[in-house]
């Protein structure tokens, strides 16, 4: 069992957790994730790691309650616990000292991007993040990520914070203005990252991207997170989740992404309705 | 007194009930059954079938005393050579293995030698089950600690040699639950889950430790195990990474590796979704791609699941098919529609990207290959369609690459597979590795025997007798 040390909303919908998981502190590096499982029948479910505490040994994690699993997720109350916590899982972040930087986050892509901001600043890159919300009551972290960026943009859906529009707008914006960027780092929806690495494959700068595939094992031996990348099968837990974005088939993962939409829809009604939610 | 030629047969359920289940196929052999099965076994001085077992099991021994109704000393023969002898009966090959020298066999079936092991551990477990634990002596301690990464059958025979020889043990397990491919990879009806949480469980009183959650190469390397003060790891991780064909629409939804569909099924108990969180997609009609025991219990699990037709395709002939013949004999008796010298070609989907058809070509079979079989030629212009809602593809498997990725030194081959000698020795010093990770696929007791020389090669290592 993995005790929750902290919890908190960071919007509607959005839930913050500390984990009490020291086999996953020993190694975990920006970029990796968690596997978890909340009950004996539960589904085992990725999340990114979004921030660590190597010393206390807590893991943070954030996600947003979509369906049966996350909701019954952020039903555990502070002091609770997890019934398993496995990882840390996944290739760590490739970072180095790039030059300058532009980390591309959204919704709750905004928070597992904090942890590699955070390294790239400290391995002396210069870093541009923009995060982009639906709208003004999502944001979450603005200053947590400012502290540790050069340069903040942020962008709402619709206009209420920020500028309005998508982290696109914002990065399009960005690069005409002509300034040399040397990578692009993106964390969020598949079509948010798709968009991104459209934008920058036209002007052929780096870009990576971290893959949200649907996963069973986390540790290779499953396949369920397969996805082609450079026209080769990939195994987004173990070969990933980082890929460089202008080989991703970013229509693949959409598709396989609703792979079980049906069912998940079924089980998150009957959920419902049996807690009277 | 008359020689009984052929095998006393063990009740099964019948196979239009059992393709609705997931229990058991096989029912056990009654005491009657057994001790008239016993009866045949000729006591042979040359006992070839214990050459014939990987781990030597002592046969005639074992199989005298059920004859003689001595049911206690039965078990004691078996646990000398083999501490899981519930799973080893219920899926070992025999047939190929101790049953194929049987001296018997030449004069009439083989004695069925797995049916006895099988009877005389699950009276053991029945008596467990009432409080009558035989829990073997074990040696002085050693004050010795042994990491053993990966529970499966290779990882679990390694760490109960080893505790007996009074060594402290710890089993690191990535998943949520132990057992390997004993609990994700072999469906119920072949091998209850049951059994191998009961097997565990008495590795447990023997004073095992377990590390659920634990991926070895992730949470900690192996030079970390070394550096928390244990004086020797085994390796037995597997093989897990699955095979695909590479042929276009293989990554539609609705097709699944076979370890996918498995332990979705198996461990995560996707077959009484929504009670259980893990979804599996239910087709009505699937194709299955592969030959062996792992295309087998993939195509009956799907029939279990509420398919109406499940394709078997397989390149090569029945002959060449590499399960074994009493799981193919289950999978014909139970409906699966076998295609034959075909090979799928690509899959098309729907406007959802889920699988709608595969394509297939007719083969036939050329010249001997390398592995001695007959190597499958497409016949030109026999493509045909098949109109199915899921594929499982269950072609093989590859080592999994994590922990030999993670450490350093330590050599592989050229599949990936961990390099070890004569000794289950790594290159790395004070690590040994054996079962599916060093030979590729392979069966459980050939894991569980180089488990047990594992084992008694890091007694000899740490006594100094080895390098």
């Amino acid at each position: 069992m993995f005790k929750i040390t902290k919890k908190q909303k960071l919007g509607p919908e959005m839930v913050l957790m500390e984990i009490n998981a020291p086999q996953v502190t020993k190694h975990v590096q920006p970029g990796q994730f968690i596997i978890l499982r909340v009950n004996e029948k539960g589904e085992r479910i990725p999340l990114t790691v979004a921030d660590f505490d190597s010393e206390k040994r807590r893991v943070t994690i954030v996600f947003q309650k979509v369906g049966k699993t996350t909701y019954l997720l952020g039903s555990i109350p502070e002091g609770g616990s997890i019934l398993d916590v496995t990882g840390p899982l996944g290739t760590p972040s490739e970072i180095s000292k790039f030059g300058t930087v532009v980390c591309v986050g959204g919704g709750v892509g905004v928070a597992p991007i904090y942890p590699i901001v955070k390294k790239l600043k400290s391995e002396g890159n210069e870093v541009i993040s923009i995060i982009g919300y639906r709208s003004k009551n999502y944001v979450f972290w603005e200053e947590k990520i400012k502290n540790v960026s050069d340069k903040l943009l942020i962008a709402t859906n619709d206009g209420t914070y920020g500028e309005k529009g998508f982290v696109t707008d914002i990065l399009i914006k960005l690069l005409e203005s002509n300034i040399k960027i040397d990578r692009v780092i993106t964390i969020g929806p598949a079509i948010m990252m798709k968009a991104v690495s459209d934008i920058t494959k036209l002007k052929k700068i780096k870009t990576i991207a971290s893959l949200n595939a649907l996963m069973v094992c986390g540790m290779g031996m499953c396949g369920t997170c397969r996805l082609t990348i450079g026209g080769e099968t990939k195994l987004s837990c173990s070969d990933g989740p980082e890929f460089d974005a202008h080989l991703v088939d970013f229509n693949e993962l959409m598709e396989r992404l609703n792979v079980y939409k049906e069912e998940e829809k079924y089980a998150f009604e009957k959920w419902k309705t049996e807690a009277k939610i | 007194m008359s020689i009984i030629k052929e095998q006393i047969p063990m009740k099964e359920q019948l196979p239009q009930e059992r393709k609705k289940n997931f229990y058991e196929v096989p029912l056990g052999y009654t005491k009657e059954e057994a001790i008239l099965e016993a009866t045949r076994c000729l006591q042979c001085p040359t006992h070839p079938c214990i050459d014939g077992c990987p781990v030597h099991i002592d046969i005639p021994g074992f199989i005298k005393a059920i004859k003689e109704d001595n049911l206690s000393l039965s078990i004691e023969i078996m646990h000398d050579t083999n501490l899981l002898p519930a799973i080893t009966g219920r899926v070992c090959p025999q047939e190929e293995q101790c049953q194929v020298v049987c001296v018997m066999g030449k004069v009439g079936d083989p004695v069925a030698i797995g049916k006895l092991e099988r009877y005389i551990a699950d009276w053991e477990l029945e008596n467990r089950s009432r409080g009558n634990i035989n829990i073997p002596k074990k040696k002085e301690s050693k004050n010795k600690k042994i990491a053993i990464v990966g529970s499966g059958p290779a990882g679990l025979t390694c760490a109960v040699n080893l505790i007996k020889m009074g060594y402290e043990v710890t089993i690191f397990e990535g998943f949520h639950e132990l057992g390997g491919v004993l609990t994700y990879g072999i469906p119920e009806f072949r091998l209850p889950k049951k059994i191998v949480k009961e097997e565990i469980e008495f590795l447990n009183k023997l004073g095992v430790k377990f590390n659920l959650d634990f991926p070895i190469g992730r949470s900690e390397t192996i030079s970390d195990l070394f550096k928390d003060g244990y004086s020797a790891v085994f390796i037995g991780t597997g093989a897990g990474a699955p095979q695909f064909m590479h042929i276009p629409g293989e990554n539609l939804g609705g097709i699944y590796s076979a370890n996918e569909y498995l332990t979705r099924v198996n461990l995560m108990k996707a077959y009484k979704f929504p009670d259980y969180d893990t979804p599996i997609k239910v087709g009505k009609r699937v194709a299955v791609i592969g030959g062996g025991n792992v295309a087998m219990d993939s195509a009956r699990t799907a029939l279990r699941l509420g398919a109406e037709h499940v394709f078997l395709i397989y390149r090569r002939s029945r002959t060449e098919m590499p399960a074994r013949e009493e799981e193919i004999i289950h999978a014909e008796e139970e409906g699966i529609e076998f295609m034959l010298l075909t090979n799928p070609i690509r899959y098309i989907g729907n406007e959802n990207g889920l699988v709608k058809q595969v394509e297939c070509i007719k083969m036939k079979l050329g010249e001997e290959d390398a592995s001695g079989r007959r190597r499958p030629i497409p016949i030109e212009s026999s493509e045909f369609l098949i109109d199915i809602k899921q594929a499982i593809v269950a072609i093989g498997t590859t080592p999994n690459p994590i922990i030999s990725k993670t450490t350093q030194d330590l050599k592989t081959g050229r599949h990936g597979e961990i390099l070890v000698n004569e000794n289950g020795q790594t290159s790395v010093k004070g690590a040994f590795a054996g079962g599916d990770i060093v030979t590729g696929a392979a069966t459980v007791i050939t894991a569980m025997g180089a488990g047990g020389l594992a084992a008694s090669s890091i007694n000899r290592y740490l006594s100094g007798e080895l390098k």
